[in-house]
């Protein structure tokens, strides 16, 4: 492994990286919104592939492909109350499991990369979704404190038809 | 006039004037929108029989590429062959009925059915079948791929029509066409391409609230106010009750939103994109270099908002096609439009319609709410009506013989309504 990594897994351990994601999807469960988007970097990217999961999220079309000035829009949008796709909200609730620290050295030297499974439960009127997939964070220190600069999310569905996904997967 | 109707359109199926009954000039009946025999009707008089938007040819650009596509609930792979033709097949082997293409997109001069390994060229002709004495040799037996009978495209956009006779694309196109010129002028090099890939949004709502929906300018600022606000987007305005703009009957069911008027009034090359011409200045120099003072027009008047019936919606950079599967759900797919020879340009519409469109887009998802929602609300017993009479006293005739209304009036709806009772009333 390289530097920066030995560094992280000395100083974070794979009990305080599952605290952190279970936050993470406990904010996005629960439209906290201001939680969740303080988790963020600046240079954040938040993807969800469509097709090809292995695409560009610059010149293909993604369902989501969210930098941070978007990810602030988006939640902008939400706090509205008349992003009526969620609103009223969905009832969610996910399990984020398989939780594994990968060998990966994407993003800024030092960021860890870590890997894990979810479902989750969308219920609203116009009846329930079960949404499944693999998602691949990157988490760095900053200040002490775990942040996310990289989330994405293929679901196992990303080449079939999805259902309006206004929620924060 | 309630109190005469029959309780639901079934009673009415084998009623010449049942379409007249339950289509009329400032309103449509419900249940339109929720029979499962009216649906029936629907892919056999439209979709089985006009043209159909299918594809790109942008999306087979080689000889041996193919890409799967449909017709409604039909599975159709558009090829390209060896001589460069472009060829509409069904997915559907001559024996059994199994499907012969698995792959969402490839290459290859021949598709080979996994169950019996029959084979078949490109073009749909059968090329082999294993243990071929069986059948007396090879050679001999007259079969191949179904066909969409016939294929047509106007500016590389494919069309395909199950009917072997009948108007011709360019007559079923009528003014649509000039649209889509409009579109491809666009491009540097006067070409479209389809090349960004899909998003495909599931909607649980009958397809034509999709199709009355595209140009109907009433709903940006209600149902789009909340992505509008926080984003000061000047897109309201154009649909706004001072705006300039006009909602345009094209005939054929096709109609748009001509948002030109309010484009010309600012004068700004690029704003019809929402940005300013130094945001892309190696586009605005090319197209400049190659049409000369005619450029202005080009650059201030941008893209059409065009919906061309049945399937086909083009919203400036965001280009739509709807597939019905069930009277109550269909599957919008949705990309960027490519301009060739304008890479620059091309990223920034993929990253502003990856930011609009699709299941988590900022405007469709809620377009896709309402559809879902008024799917619901049409199933109630009563009213029983949808109302488009809205603009209906202020409605006028253009220079070029066309209905306008203003930028939020029903204009687009009353000339779909109008085209389809026409299709659906044509005997059989």
């Amino acid at each position: 492994m390289t530097a920066p990594a030995t560094t992280h897994e000395t100083s974070v351990d794979l009990r305080q990286v599952e605290q952190f994601l279970y936050r993470e999807a406990r904010y996005a469960d629960e439209h906290d919104y201001d939680a969740w988007e303080a988790l963020w970097t600046d240079d954040a990217l938040y993807w969800v592939p469509a097709g090809a999961p292995e695409g560009d999220p610059v010149q293909q079309m993604s369902v989501i492909s969210d930098n941070r000035s978007r990810i602030a829009t988006r939640l902008k949008q939400l706090r509205t109350g008349k992003r009526y796709a969620q609103s009223p909200p969905s009832h969610l609730r996910r399990i984020v499991s398989n939780v594994e620290i990968l060998d990966d050295e994407g993003g800024e030297p030092g960021d860890l990369t870590v890997g894990a499974n979810f479902v989750l439960v969308e219920s609203r009127e116009r009846g329930n979704e079960m949404w499944a997939g693999r998602t691949t964070y990157r988490l760095r220190l900053v200040d002490g404190q775990l942040r996310l600069a990289y989330k994405k999310v293929v679901l196992v569905d990303h080449d079939r038809a999805l259902p309006t996904l206004s929620f924060l997967i | 006039m309630t109190a005469t109707l029959p309780e639901t359109a079934h009673e009415q199926t084998d009623k010449p004037d049942r379409y007249a009954r339950l289509i009329q000039p400032t309103r449509v009946h419900g249940s339109l929108y929720t029979d499962p025999e009216i649906f029936a009707e629907e892919l056999e008089r439209i979709w089985y029989r006009t043209w159909v938007y299918v594809g790109h040819v942008s999306e087979v650009p080689e000889p041996g590429d193919y890409v799967r596509k449909n017709i409604g609930p039909q599975d159709v792979v558009m090829t390209r062959d060896r001589d460069g033709e472009v060829h509409l097949l069904l997915n559907r082997c001559a024996h059994r009925g199994n499907l012969v293409c698995d792959a969402p997109s490839g290459n290859s001069n021949s598709f080979r059915c996994p169950y019996h390994g029959w084979t078949y060229r490109n073009n749909g002709d059968l090329l082999g079948y294993p243990y071929n004495k069986g059948y007396g040799g090879k050679g001999k037996l007259a079969l191949g791929l179904g066909r969409v009978p016939r294929v047509a495209s106007h500016q590389g956009f494919v069309f395909g029509s199950f009917a072997p006779g009948g108007p011709t694309l360019a007559e079923h196109l009528g003014a649509a066409a000039g649209e889509l010129d409009r579109l491809a002028r666009l491009s540097p090099e006067g070409e479209v391409e389809l090349t960004a890939g899909w998003l495909k949004h599931r909607t649980r709502a009958n397809w034509k609230l999709l199709a009355e929906n595209e140009t109907d300018g009433y709903h940006p600022q209600f149902v789009h106010g909340s992505i509008f606000s926080v984003t000061g987007s000047p897109i309201g305005a154009l649909y706004s009750d001072n705006s300039t703009a006009v909602t345009r009957d094209l005939g054929g069911g096709h109609s748009e939103n001509d948002l030109r008027p309010e484009f010309r009034h600012f004068a700004e090359p690029m704003r019809w994109f929402g940005t300013t011409e130094d945001r892309v200045p190696q586009y605005v120099a090319r197209m400049r270099e190659l049409h000369g003072p005619a450029a202005e027009e080009i650059l201030i008047e941008g893209s059409p908002h065009v919906m061309i019936f049945p399937n086909l919606f083009i919203a400036e950079i965001q280009l739509f096609v709807i597939q019905p599967l069930s009277v109550g759900e269909c599957v919008q797919h949705s990309t960027a439009v490519q301009f060739k020879g304008a890479p620059e340009l091309n990223r920034r519409m993929v990253s502003q319609c990856v930011g609009s469109v699709g299941p988590a887009g900022m405007l469709l998802a809620d377009d896709t709410e309402m559809y879902e929602r008024n799917q619901r609300g049409v199933a109630l017993r009563e009213p029983e009506w949808l109302d488009i009479r809205r603009g209906v006293e202020r409605e006028r005739t253009d220079d070029n013989g066309f209905r306008i209304g203003t930028a939020t009036d029903e204009t687009g709806m009353r000339g779909f309504w109008s085209h389809y009772r026409s299709l659906m009333e044509a005997d059989k």
